[in-house]
């Protein structure tokens, strides 16, 4: 069922990436809702298929974007493995945690998407990639981490609830 | 006799007393007594009658408030349903507005067949200036056909799917169209960039450059058709140690509002990789 439910559930994330997001930039940046809901899935004590979900959001993504293969699947699994490592870690603060792996991930899968492009030949400039593509994309990734997370929790309670000892 | 008048001066004298005021009223002669008296009357009869609504008003009201609540209902419901029929009229007149600016275009350009397709979505990445519109391959389009809108060149179509095309726009950083500027009778490369603007590059240092110049395609390189408005020159960057000059570009799409835009479905793109000198061959 949580497998299932990633299909309707990224689907409509990438919808709404591509037709509402990507119309609301800052400077050149925008946010990445499907980043976004991968870390707040991530984060999650109880959730068990975060992995699949991170596959299928790459390849969907992968069959969206223009970006070189396997851009957004590497991207993804990379911020997806630092979510995991992160909620071992603070696992008391997931809402920090929310934040720190939004920056990080924010970086590394623009980071990776603006190396695979450079490495592909097409000619960007770094520091205007950074200034107006990078920065701004992480800023609004943090403003949504909060009203992203709070969804993915109440989703994750209705998918996996708590089991309690009578 | 005598008995007579003893019996009836009152009712006479009551008679005349009473004509007397009546001729003294309709004379007018009376209107300030009246007043007098009647002001506290109608002031009484006001209260009376204003306690008496109040009383069977509120005896009556439930009655009244459910049916003004469902009459309210109604009228907030039949508000709504019309206040979306005007979204919806406005959004078929903007429609019917871009669709008829593209067939003029059309018309203008016969010689090429054209069709029109909807922009359903952007490219997730903020690196890649793509659009996807609502046509495919099964309404006959192929890889590389141009895209244009009626002000000017959009871009070309990267990837088809059965009933979707992802276009990239010529703002895009990999974008790269041969243009020329029929003014300076000169040749030269538009490119796009990471912010979005796009710029002439390899202008010879010879030519002239005029701020405000009409820029047009070339057609050469076979990727895009030739004679399509693109833009026009802004400023102009020359550096004597240069090779090249180059010069900023305002487009003449507005990328930012696309909504509508034309596929060149007769344009056969020309693939030029087999002329391309392999570095295998002597």
């Amino acid at each position: 069922m949580p497998t299932l439910l990633a299909f309707p559930v990224l689907i409509l994330v990438i919808m709404l990436q591509t037709i509402i997001v990507t119309s609301l930039p800052l400077l050149n940046g925008f946010a990445d809702l499907v980043l976004l809901v991968l870390v707040a899935w991530g984060l999650q004590d109880r959730v068990k298929h975060a992995w699949i979900w991170t596959a299928i959001a790459g390849l969907m993504v992968e069959y969206v974007s223009g970006l070189p293969q396997f851009v957004p699947l590497v991207g993804y699994f990379l911020v997806m493995a630092v979510a995991r490592l992160v909620r071992r870690r603070v696992w008391q603060t997931p809402i920090l945690a929310m934040f720190l792996v939004t920056f990080i991930g924010s970086i590394i899968m623009q980071g990776t998407a603006l190396a695979a492009l450079l490495a592909n030949g097409t000619p960007l400039s770094i520091a205007d990639s950074l200034n107006l593509i990078i920065l701004p994309g992480t800023l609004l990734n943090l403003l949504l981490a909060l009203p992203v997370y709070a969804v993915l929790v109440d989703l994750a309670q209705w998918l996996y609830p708590e089991e309690v000892e009578i | 006799m005598k008995n007579v008048i003893q019996r009836y001066w009152r009712t006479g004298a009551a008679i005349l007393i009473v004509g007397g005021l009546l001729l003294l009223a309709l004379g007018g002669y009376l209107a300030p007594v009246i007043r007098v008296v009647m002001n506290p009357v109608v002031s009484a009869q006001s209260w009376l009658a204003t306690r008496y609504l109040a009383i069977y008003e509120l005896f009556r009201s439930p009655g009244d408030v459910t049916a003004l609540r469902l009459e309210n209902e109604r009228l907030s419901t039949e508000n709504a349903l019309l206040r979306s029929q005007v979204i919806q009229m406005q959004e078929q007149q903007n429609d019917f507005e871009s669709l008829y600016a593209l067939l003029k275009v059309a018309r203008t350009r016969p010689d090429s067949d054209y069709l029109a397709a909807m922009v359903i979505g952007r490219d997730p990445s903020p690196f890649l200036r793509y659009i996807y519109i609502n046509q495919g391959s099964d309404a006959g389009l192929r890889r590389g056909m141009p895209v244009v809108t009626n002000q000017g060149l959009a871009g070309r179509i990267v990837a088809v799917s059965a009933d979707a095309a992802q276009v990239q726009l010529i703002t895009d950083a990999a974008s790269a169209v041969n243009v020329r500027l029929p003014n300076s009778k000169a040749d030269a490369m538009l490119t796009g960039s990471v912010t979005g603007d796009i710029n002439l590059e390899m202008i010879p240092q010879e030519v002239k450059l005029q701020v405000g110049e009409l820029i047009l395609t070339s057609g050469l390189g076979g990727t895009y058709p030739s004679n399509i408005l693109v833009g026009q020159v802004v400023s102009v960057r020359r550096l004597e140690t240069a090779l090249f000059q180059s010069a900023a570009v305002q487009p003449v799409v507005d990328f930012s509002s696309l909504r509508w835009v034309l596929v060149v479905t007769d344009f056969q793109p020309i693939d030029l990789t087999p002329l391309n000198p392999s570095p295998e061959l002597p």
